[in-house]
């Protein structure tokens, strides 16, 4: 069975700079709380930016599986996690196989 | 080394006000990040993959215990303990939250030290021989030319939006330790058969996407017109160098192009111009600033011997201690690339380890260099070994320079925006697979850089072996090329043929050394065997 696909939006929270997913109503950490956009994301993406909760805020794509919502590309892998060769500083600091899930 | 004057000072303080009002502005929602985005990189202050990253300026590498010690402290006031040191001397640091920027900034003007145009389409801080002014084989410190450069081209408002962003790097040996002929501008420093300084000026180098030796434009040019001679090439490159397209913006692209000797006569023509208008700095200025970069009260009696009784020393003094320019004195290079580490990362406790090293045996000298390690320029031989013990108790003793383990690498996709793939946990697996510091040492110099794009922030194009990360269809993919070099015989590699995955580069890797090792003459470095016999006999074994 395929697993299914659909958008979700990332973007950084201004102050700190940490990576942020879109839930539908506000920004989390982590990656298994975003939510699949409907076709308003540039609305959403004006909106949380004129409110200075978000930066450089964009589309991406996304599976979900067994484990979660799971970015297409490598790169927002490795933002939903953090740093692979710091692994102590990421969201999945006690996880053997966060490696392995980014790539 | 240099110090500031009331005007640098003023300067830097002056930035640090302006940027925090530019935060506040930005945090109140005065400023758009379209408006402040411009803002914040002429600050060093990046957003990267997890967080802002906020890139140092280091001056030419140099830099003293007291600033060494702050960016110590900044790594565990303002991030999470560490900083990185990069390709381009400077250091940066992962993990900064806008609103601590004006702090941070004020905490390096307070000790001279800034951000400001480390990034940007503008003259961004000049790099210099890492060993300078305490080479063996200096003919002139480099680095009173680099300080004068610096005055120069900090808020030059005619070099503010460039083509595109603009390195400078200098070197006064023969032997180049800054890839100086791999920049927008390389400058060497010479001497005439009367013992007169002159300067050597290459122009139109670069790594990136279209990799170019850059070819001498001038000779001999007199330190007394320095200033006025670089203001021509900057003028001739602001006024052709294409903006319509920023992958051919580079002044290398502009050289290529119109030819050496097109752009030369039109350097000569607007340097002409120059003169008559009086920009030089007085003389005076340079005699100022030379005389603080003036020899340390070397101890003309500091004992020549060393005592090699503990093997680990000796191995270590073998490879990582320089001969100096004094008698009794060594330049001691601390590596940065523990087995398996991450090359370029300090902790903040190893950070301010090295600054009190500095203080205590090296007359307060530090620098950072291109192959993202430190040194102590000064050190007594007599001290050597108290220096070693500590450095080996916090992990910094390595005894790998110019080896195989002592890998260039940039930050990657672990950290980077721009990467197309991850470099570091490829520099960790190849350290680890040639983990053995006797086997890394019959494999000879044999210098290995690692970028995860084709921007090449980590040399690949002049590593004896460079590797090139790649994007194929969302999935890693590794490109290896062998016969770069980045010295007096700077070289660009070239790729040998298809990629492999992050483990299947490594086992090339070893392949390529095994040829080396059944092939190589007596004294031939890899570098050395493999412009001798061609890439061939390298395919065959790799690929089979």
């Amino acid at each position: 069975m395929s697993a299914e696909r659909f958008k979700i939006l990332t973007g950084n929270d201004l102050l700190t700079g940490d990576v942020t997913w879109w839930t539908g109503s506000n920004w989390s950490r982590h990656v298994n709380d975003a939510a699949a956009l409907g076709e308003d994301a540039a609305t959403i993406i004006a909106v949380e930016e004129a409110a200075r909760r978000v930066v450089s805020a964009y589309v991406i794509d996304a599976t979900r599986d067994a484990e979660g919502v799971r970015p297409a590309h490598i790169k927002d892998r490795v933002r939903a996690v953090g740093p692979t060769v710091r692994l102590d500083l990421s969201l999945r600091a006690d996880d053997p196989a966060a490696t392995t899930w980014i790539a | 080394m240099y110090q500031y004057d009331t005007h640098d000072q003023a300067m830097v303080d002056a930035r640090v006000a302006e940027f925090t009002d530019q935060v506040t502005r930005r945090l109140d929602g005065t400023l758009s990040e379209e408006q402040f985005r411009p803002l914040r990189l002429k600050n060093g202050l990046y957003l990267q993959l997890h967080a802002y990253m906020l890139r140092v300026a280091v001056p030419y590498g140099t830099l003293n215990s007291r600033q060494m010690r702050v960016l110590g402290n900044i790594a565990d006031t303002y991030d999470r303990g560490y900083g990185h040191f990069t390709t381009r001397q400077n250091i940066q640091y992962n993990w900064i939250k806008l609103s601590d920027t004006p702090a941070i900034l004020a905490d390096l003007a307070g000790v001279g030290m800034h951000a400001i145009q480390t990034s940007g389409n503008c003259i961004r801080n000049t790099t210099a021989d890492h060993f300078a002014g305490a080479a063996a084989d200096e003919v002139a410190d480099p680095r009173p030319y680099a300080e004068l450069l610096r005055q120069w081209s900090t808020f030059h408002p005619e070099f503010d939006y460039l083509p595109r962003k603009f390195k400078v790097a200098i070197i006064g040996s023969e032997t180049d330790r800054a890839a100086m002929k791999l920049h927008d501008i390389g400058i060497q420093v010479v001497k005439n058969a009367a013992g007169e300084e002159g300067l050597r000026i290459h122009v139109g180098g670069g790594m990136g996407r279209t990799p170019m030796i850059a070819p001498v434009i001038r000779e001999w040019l007199s330190p007394l017109q320095m200033v006025s001679y670089l203001e021509a090439c900057l003028r001739v490159y602001n006024r052709y160098g294409r903006r319509d397209n920023k992958y051919k913006a580079r002044i290398k692209i502009l050289v290529h192009e119109i030819g050496a000797d097109e752009y030369r006569r039109q350097v000569e023509d607007e340097f002409a111009h120059i003169l008559t208008l009086g920009l030089e700095p007085p003389a005076a200025e340079l005699d100022r600033i030379k005389a603080q970069f003036a020899d340390p009260a070397f101890d003309p009696a500091a004992p020549d011997a060393i005592d090699r009784s503990d093997p680990d020393f000796a191995l270590w003094v073998d490879q990582n201690v320089h001969a100096h320019k004094a008698s009794g004195y060594g330049i001691v290079t601390i590596s940065l690339k523990p087995v398996g580490g991450i090359p370029g990362d300090a902790s903040a406790d190893q950070i301010r380890l090295m600054a009190d090293l500095a203080r205590d045996y090296s007359f307060d000298e530090l620098r950072v260099t291109h192959a993202q390690n430190i040194v102590l320029p000064h050190v007594r031989k007599a001290d050597l070994y108290a220096v070693w013990q500590q450095l080996d108790a916090a992990g910094l003793a390595t005894p790998n320079l110019d080896l195989i383990g002592d890998i260039i690498a940039c930050p990657g996709l672990d950290y980077c925006s721009l990467a197309n793939a991850r470099s570091i946990p490829l520099a960790q697996k190849i350290s680890q697979r040639f983990a053995d510091v006797e086997r890394q040492r019959d494999l000879g110099e044999l210098k290995l850089k690692i970028s995860g794009c084709i921007n090449a922030c980590g040399h690949h194009h002049a590593g004896h072996i460079g590797v090139l990360g790649v994007d194929r269809k969302g999935v890693e993919n590794y490109q290896l090329l062998f016969g770069g070099s980045e010295g007096a015989d700077t070289s660009i590699g070239s790729i040998i043929g298809p990629g492999f995955s992050e483990d299947g580069i490594v086992d090339a890797i070893e392949r390529a050394t095994g040829v080396y090792l059944a092939r190589r003459e007596a004294g031939e470095r890899f570098l050395d065997t493999w412009r001798r016999i061609g890439n061939a006999p390298f395919k065959d074994a790799i690929y089979g």
